[in-house]
């Protein structure tokens, strides 16, 4: 299709009929470059899902339609590598959305900039991919890792709480959502104790860590824990009796609708930051709470948003007019709407998201089976410090 | 670190609760290898069949439904593969059957998949074991206290079939010489696709206990194929002392390395490892045929 418009544009050009007619094209080409399998297979999905349900939602406010080529990076570095590249020569996309592990954003984000298509990231949350290592054609969409945490550190030293003990598995995701909520935390007043980081994916039994925290006398744990061993590790505090004695604090993956239900019980009383929980009072929120239960018949998870809000600021880019890779690349960084999460917008400093950070506990559903979030307080707007990143201009 | 006894208490309770989880995965395997000379990588897949299927039954029915009927469903679905697949593998060579239960690994990876999805599941600790007991001045989860006890049980029932009975003689007549054990007239390969059930139902048993504990993923089973060949290489193939030697020194490695080594704490296990294949390369107990 699109090399049938490009190759009838050309003639016309070549025709000389009118140098200006190298008008809007008539479909936008996407590329979703998720995982769906793997460990993260499951978040791919949940992208997927809501990136298509921001497309019916708001594709009608624009003329173009939206063609999506869909790559499996199968979480693996060189494989989203050698899919990327797919999708930018052989597909010709116009845009691309996805990435969910950093190590993959990694790999990717060379050939975005030598081939000059934008990228929206629609999970990774690497700081580095919007700091240091920004670029004018990746636009984040999800969350930078100390985004959650910084203010979640300050918000619990306001709470009175005086010590903590920190637990993250030993990766850079890991290690960054640490040290911004130490960062945070110690600012405002507060200790952090003792820490530990724990092999990654290679810690399925958290009895020694868990065993050392109570020993620490902290006044609370915060941990950074998502996927099966947030599952393990809130069942296994819980198990240990901790929950009473020093409550559990953490990055809000820890709770994440996809994964509360099988930790169950034990997941009750969790406080928890994140940018989005399905319990958010707000009229996008209900369209798109309702829209996405009607299509899979579960609760929306955070990793669903991004796809969700990918998809609109796509849609609200091509609305200025772009359709070229680098008028969309530069349109994106000037989006903003209202969306699930509240407001949002993008940071022309680094192209990260600015929004707001919510703290929720994990509550039994009222009159209900399972679980939902209440929601303690909403933080202000968060945006990341440049951290390093220089914007280049778009040639 | 800490001068409380009670600390330490706790981590060695941890230590031999992983030991034992361990040990219940890991013997399936040894005896089977011991006895068949067949090298089954895709025990660890079968271990998350059983903790699906635990999953599930327990889901319907109570957690103590789930626990006995994932032992049965596994050991069903050991008969599917070995007729379909160990027997005609059983004089392949080694090299054939590790990559052949290699790739089985990731065909039932994807068949988990399908059938179960992404999205982790959840199961509940039974009612019965949900709280805490307080053992030696420590309250330890009731639940952890019960897989030491399993481990411990499996292990003594093991032993008394294995060094006491006759079946247990035949066995060990078949681990030893196979050939002249077959000259004796024990039906050596009747025997063998006994042992395979039984090592099938130890995994299913091993995913049914680690459900409650971990997350139930489709890729569990892969995660648990390294600790568990460790455990045997370290003990020695083939052995029953050398399962639970193994996997007592991995459950107690693990733990304390956490604990007083935690930056080394994940290669101290290798280096251990390495060590051992130095030192004695058959492992610290080796069954004699092997």
């Amino acid at each position: 299709m699109k090399h049938t418009t490009l190759t009838f544009s050309a003639a016309v050009l070549a025709a000389g009929l009118t140098a200006q007619s190298a008008q809007a094209q008539d479909q936008i080409d996407v590329g979703l470059l998720l995982p769906y399998s793997g460990v993260y297979a499951a978040l791919g999905n949940d992208i997927q899902a809501g990136f298509e349900l921001g497309l019916a939602a708001y594709g009608d406010e624009v003329e173009q339609t939206f063609n999506l080529h869909i790559e499996d990076t199968e979480v693996k570095p060189p494989v989203g590598l050698a899919k990327a590249r797919k999708l930018v020569l052989q597909d010709d996309v116009d845009v691309m959305v996805g990435i969910v592990s950093s190590a993959v954003l990694g790999a990717v984000s060379d050939i975005v900039a030598q081939m000059e298509v934008p990228l929206i990231v629609a999970n990774a949350g690497n700081d580095d991919a919007t700091g240091a290592g920004c670029s004018p054609y990746i636009t984040r969409l999800s969350f930078a890792n100390g985004q959650i945490n910084r203010p979640m550190g300050e918000w619990m030293a306001g709470q009175g709480i005086e010590t903590v003990y920190t637990l993250a598995p030993d990766y850079a995701a890991g290690r960054q959502m640490i040290e911004a909520f130490t960062a945070g935390f110690t600012e405002a007043g507060g200790e952090v104790v003792g820490s530990q980081y724990t092999p990654f994916q290679q810690t399925t039994d958290f009895g020694p860590y868990l065993t050392e925290a109570k020993s620490s006398g902290a006044d609370a744990v915060y941990v950074f824990y998502a996927g099966g061993e947030a599952i393990s590790f809130v069942k296994q505090y819980d198990s240990f009796g901790l929950k009473a004695e020093m409550p559990l604090y953490g990055a809000g993956f820890l709770t994440s609708p996809l994964y509360v239900n099988a930790e169950g019980p034990a997941a009750v009383g969790v406080i928890a930051a994140l940018h989005y929980v399905p319990t958010i009072e707000n009229a996008e929120n209900d369209a798109f709470v309702t829209a996405f239960q009607e299509k899979t018949g579960r609760q929306p998870s955070e990793f669903a948003v991004h796809g969700y809000d990918s998809a609109r600021a796509i849609i609200e880019a091509v609305k200025t007019g772009a359709t070229t890779r680098s008028e969309i690349a530069a349109a994106l960084s000037k989006v903003s709407f209202d969306g699930p999460r509240g407001a949002l917008s993008i940071d022309p400093a680094t192209n990260n998201i600015i929004q707001p950070i919510y703290v929720y506990e994990t509550v039994e559903a009222e009159g209900g089976e399972g679980l939902t979030q209440r929601i303690i307080a909403q933080l202000d707007a968060e945006q990341m410090p440049p951290n390093g990143c220089e914007m280049k201009p778009i040639n | 670190m800490s001068g409380d006894p009670g600390f330490w208490i706790l981590q060695t309770l941890n230590a031999l609760q992983l030991s034992m989880l361990l040990f219940l995965l890991s013997v399936g395997l040894t005896v089977i290898f011991g006895l068949m000379h067949f090298v089954n990588l895709a025990h660890g897949a079968l271990y998350a069949l059983g903790a699906y299927v635990a999953a599930t039954f327990a889901g319907m029915a109570g957690y103590w439904v789930g626990f006995f009927a994932a032992p049965v469903a596994v050991a069903l679905f050991g008969i599917l593969l070995y007729w379909g697949l160990i027997q005609r593998m059983r004089k392949s060579g080694p090299m054939a059957q590790v990559l052949v239960t290699f790739g089985l690994i990731f065909a039932l990876w994807d068949l988990t998949r399908i059938i179960w999805g992404d999205i982790a599941v959840g199961i509940e600790t039974p009612a019965l074991l949900s709280g805490r007991i307080s053992l030696l001045g420590v309250d330890y989860p009731a639940y952890r206290l019960f897989v030491i006890f399993l481990g411990g049980v499996v292990f003594a029932a093991l032993a008394v079939i294995l060094g006491r009975t006759q079946i247990g003689a035949m066995i060990r007549a078949g681990v030893d010489n196979d050939d002249m054990a077959a000259c004796l007239g024990i039906n050596v390969e009747k025997l063998f696709f006994a042992v395979f059930c039984v090592g099938c139902a130890l995994a299913g048993l091993a995913g049914a206990v680690a459900a409650p504990l971990l997350s139930v993923t489709p890729g569990m089973g892969l995660d648990i194929l390294i600790p568990t060949l460790i455990v045997i290489v370290i003990g020695g193939l083939g052995s029953l002392q050398g399962a639970i030697a193994g996997s007592l020194i991995f459950g107690f490695v693990q733990t304390f390395g956490a604990v007083l080594a935690p930056q080394i704490s994940s290669v101290l296990i290798y280096a251990l490892l390495a060590l051992v294949l130095i030192t004695k390369p058959a492992g610290l107990f080796p069954a004699k045929g092997a």
